[in-house]
């Protein structure tokens, strides 16, 4: 890759502590994101996506500490950086949106103060001048009539009204890299749509880059150019996205892509991916996903295999992919249901 | 955006019935609206208004000297010069219990505010950052909760002497622990939601988040707290100055009166009766209107 990187996290580990030991949400998760593009974490509810995207503003609430690893941003390491100076990252480069848009904006203030409010922390910009930027700002998140939606409270807009006021004031200071954590899950169909496209065209126009977390591949299709694989608190797929649709590495990949509906082809039943999410405290010793995989060998249960990079710009996880696989040579991932 | 456009006229419709307040007024006018539904608070709401307005104007309207004494009237029973009658060293009781009406608020009001000041500090520093903070803080809140109020007030004015200001220290201590865990539950409440975390994202330092997204929210039970404890306040201080340890006599603080008027309870009633039925009209009338806030100021309690 030639482009100039805007986010390098590497081998990122992030544990909460309690009365029972260490509990490793993100367990050594690496990947790097280009200027300007989109990169799709995907995981199941316990993979420690969300954490990840937390660790990288330092979010985590005091239970937690970023125990391992690196995170660079623009040539900084956010994991060194003081309170203040990453409270100056904070929204001013680097800006969060949240899943929950009903409750995500403070009930006791207006739109326009909410809006006013990032401004006058990162700029100090006052009153008057604030109002002509969030009407600007709600503009460009395509809310009609934004003068009179400024003197509005939260409970008086509709779902995904509020999601695009989150999102402009995400973008009040212009960051370089914006984090969505699943921003449409809340959303109903038809407006996650609409949330996903604006997204798209204002990283356009605005030049950012955008990790975009979520558990459902159809948003990764339509947004992202690079997707991580994420699965036990661990990366265990990389791959640019039009890659990982068609020639998925992973066993999990596949899994997670035999489970969605397909129109092209008539499926009468989808594959679910047995088992459930393994418990942080209660990892198994091999490969995360040993226990749920329908290759897996003794290799497997035993060793926990590494993010290996294959020739063409795709990283995997999977013992299969190694000169130690110790199954059948003649695997072929993508057809799981001979196997199971 | 076909979904924004079907819902737009519905909101210009709205707006237009809205229009013409700010919206802090608005939430104000709804507030209002829900108190009003509430007969008693609005009953006792206003008895506040009506004694606030005695307290302060009633003073300079009396015409007897609270202080004068005047031996040809002492025990005389209520007339029309003297609406309360007057008492052992022939002074006018209605004079002296609006004197002192405005004293007993006065300590009420202070004591609440400066407690409950202290306590909300405490509570939302507790609360917010939790941990060793927070216990170390609230085991502390808890020695002072052990103590019954009085009791507390009792020790402190042992210590301090016995005065006005010594009062109004004695029951701000003992406001702060019941403030100071309303507040803390309230703020453990709020900071883990969703809007928290996103001015946190947001790059707000904890003070803004502390002062300016968390205090707003949990103002309500703030608000109730206050009002129920104004009442309490009023009668812990007139109790300590009935049995001698606030406010001296001749002052007319109205539980003074009570006290210099209690040897003649028998003989002459009136001196006792009038000031201690204002007590009683004072407390009641914080309570109700605190009860009606807090049904007013919970969504959950509507009926």
């Amino acid at each position: 890759m030639s482009e100039e990187i805007i986010l390098d996290i590497n081998n990122l580990r992030t544990s909460f502590f309690d009365d029972d030991g260490e509990i490793k949400a993100v367990d050594g998760v690496s990947f790097k994101l280009p200027k300007g593009k989109t990169l799709g974490v995907v995981g199941e509810s316990g993979s420690g996506k969300s954490i990840t995207a937390l660790s990288i503003l330092r979010l985590i609430d005091s239970k937690g500490k970023i125990v391992d690893g690196s995170i660079n941003f623009k040539g900084k390491d956010l994991t060194k950086l003081s309170t203040k100076q990453i409270q100056h990252i904070r929204g001013n480069e680097i800006s969060m949106i949240f899943q929950e848009p009903m409750t995500s904006l403070n009930p006791v203030y207006t739109i326009g103060q909410q809006i006013r409010e990032t401004l006058k922390v990162h700029e100090g910009i006052g009153k008057e001048k604030g109002n002509k930027r969030a009407v600007e700002l709600l503009q460009l998140v395509g809310i009609p009539s934004p003068e009179a939606r400024l003197k509005q409270y939260p409970h008086e807009l509709s779902g995904g009204m509020r999601q695009r006021v989150m999102i402009a004031m995400a973008l009040a200071c212009k960051p370089d890299l914006l984090i969505a954590d699943e921003p449409t899950t809340a959303l109903d169909v038809t407006i996650q749509a609409q949330i996903l496209e604006l997204i798209n065209d204002l990283q356009d126009n605005l030049g950012m880059s955008v990790i975009m977390i979520t558990h459902d591949l159809g948003v990764v299709a339509e947004t992202c150019d690079y997707v991580a694989v994420m699965y036990g608190g661990k990366v265990v797929e990389y791959q640019d996205v039009i890659s990982l649709f068609k020639n998925p590495r992973h066993p999990y990949t596949v899994g997670l892509l035999n489970s969605i509906p397909r129109h092209d082809i008539d499926v009468e039943d989808l594959e679910p991916i047995r088992g459930s999410v393994p418990s942080p405290k209660n990892m198994p010793k091999g490969c995360h996903f040993a226990p749920r995989c329908p290759f897996a060998t003794d290799l497997c249960n035993a060793e926990m295999p590494s993010l290996d990079h294959l020739g063409d710009d795709s990283d995997v996880r999977c013992w299969i992919y190694s000169d130690r696989w110790d199954g059948d040579p003649e695997v072929n991932v993508v057809d799981q249901k001979t196997t199971s | 955006m076909t979904a924004e456009e079907r819902v737009e006229p519905l909101d210009d419709d709205k707006r237009k019935k809205k229009k013409k307040d700010s919206p802090f007024k608005r939430s104000l006018k709804d507030f209002y609206r829900k108190l009003k539904k509430n007969k008693s608070a609005m009953v006792g709401g206003y008895l506040i208004i009506f004694l606030i307005l005695v307290a302060l104007i009633g003073p300079y309207l009396t015409q007897y000297d609270i202080r004068q004494p005047d031996y040809s009237i002492k025990f005389e029973g209520p007339s029309a010069e003297h609406w309360f009658g007057a008492d052992h060293h022939g002074r006018d009781v209605f004079s002296r219990v609006i004197h002192g009406l405005g004293i007993t608020m006065k300590i009420g009001l202070l004591s609440t505010l400066f407690g409950g000041l202290a306590g909300i500090l405490i509570g939302i520093i507790s609360g917010y950052y939790g941990r060793k903070v927070d216990a170390v803080i609230m085991r502390f809140m808890d020695v002072l909760l052990a103590f019954p109020g009085i009791l507390l007030a009792l020790a402190l004015i042992s210590i301090l002497g016995a005065s006005e200001e010594n009062v109004i220290i004695a029951v701000s201590i003992f406001a702060v622990p019941t403030f100071a865990r309303i507040v803390r539950g309230s703020t453990l409440a709020t900071k883990n939601l969703e809007y928290i975390d996103a001015m946190k994202a947001l790059g707000a330092s904890d003070i803004r988040i502390i002062f300016k997204h968390i205090l707003p929210n949990i103002l309500s039970p703030i608000i109730v707290q206050a009002s129920l404890f104004i009442a309490s306040a009023i009668l812990s201080a007139s109790g300590l100055s009935f049995i001698g340890m606030g406010v001296q006599p001749p002052s007319p603080e109205l539980g003074a009166i009570l006290s210099e008027g209690r040897d003649f309870m028998w003989d002459a009633g009136h001196i006792t009766l009038y000031p201690g039925l204002v007590i009683m009209l004072l407390v009641l009338a914080f309570n109700v209107f605190g009860d009606g806030l807090r049904d007013a100021l919970d969504p959950k309690m509507k009926k």
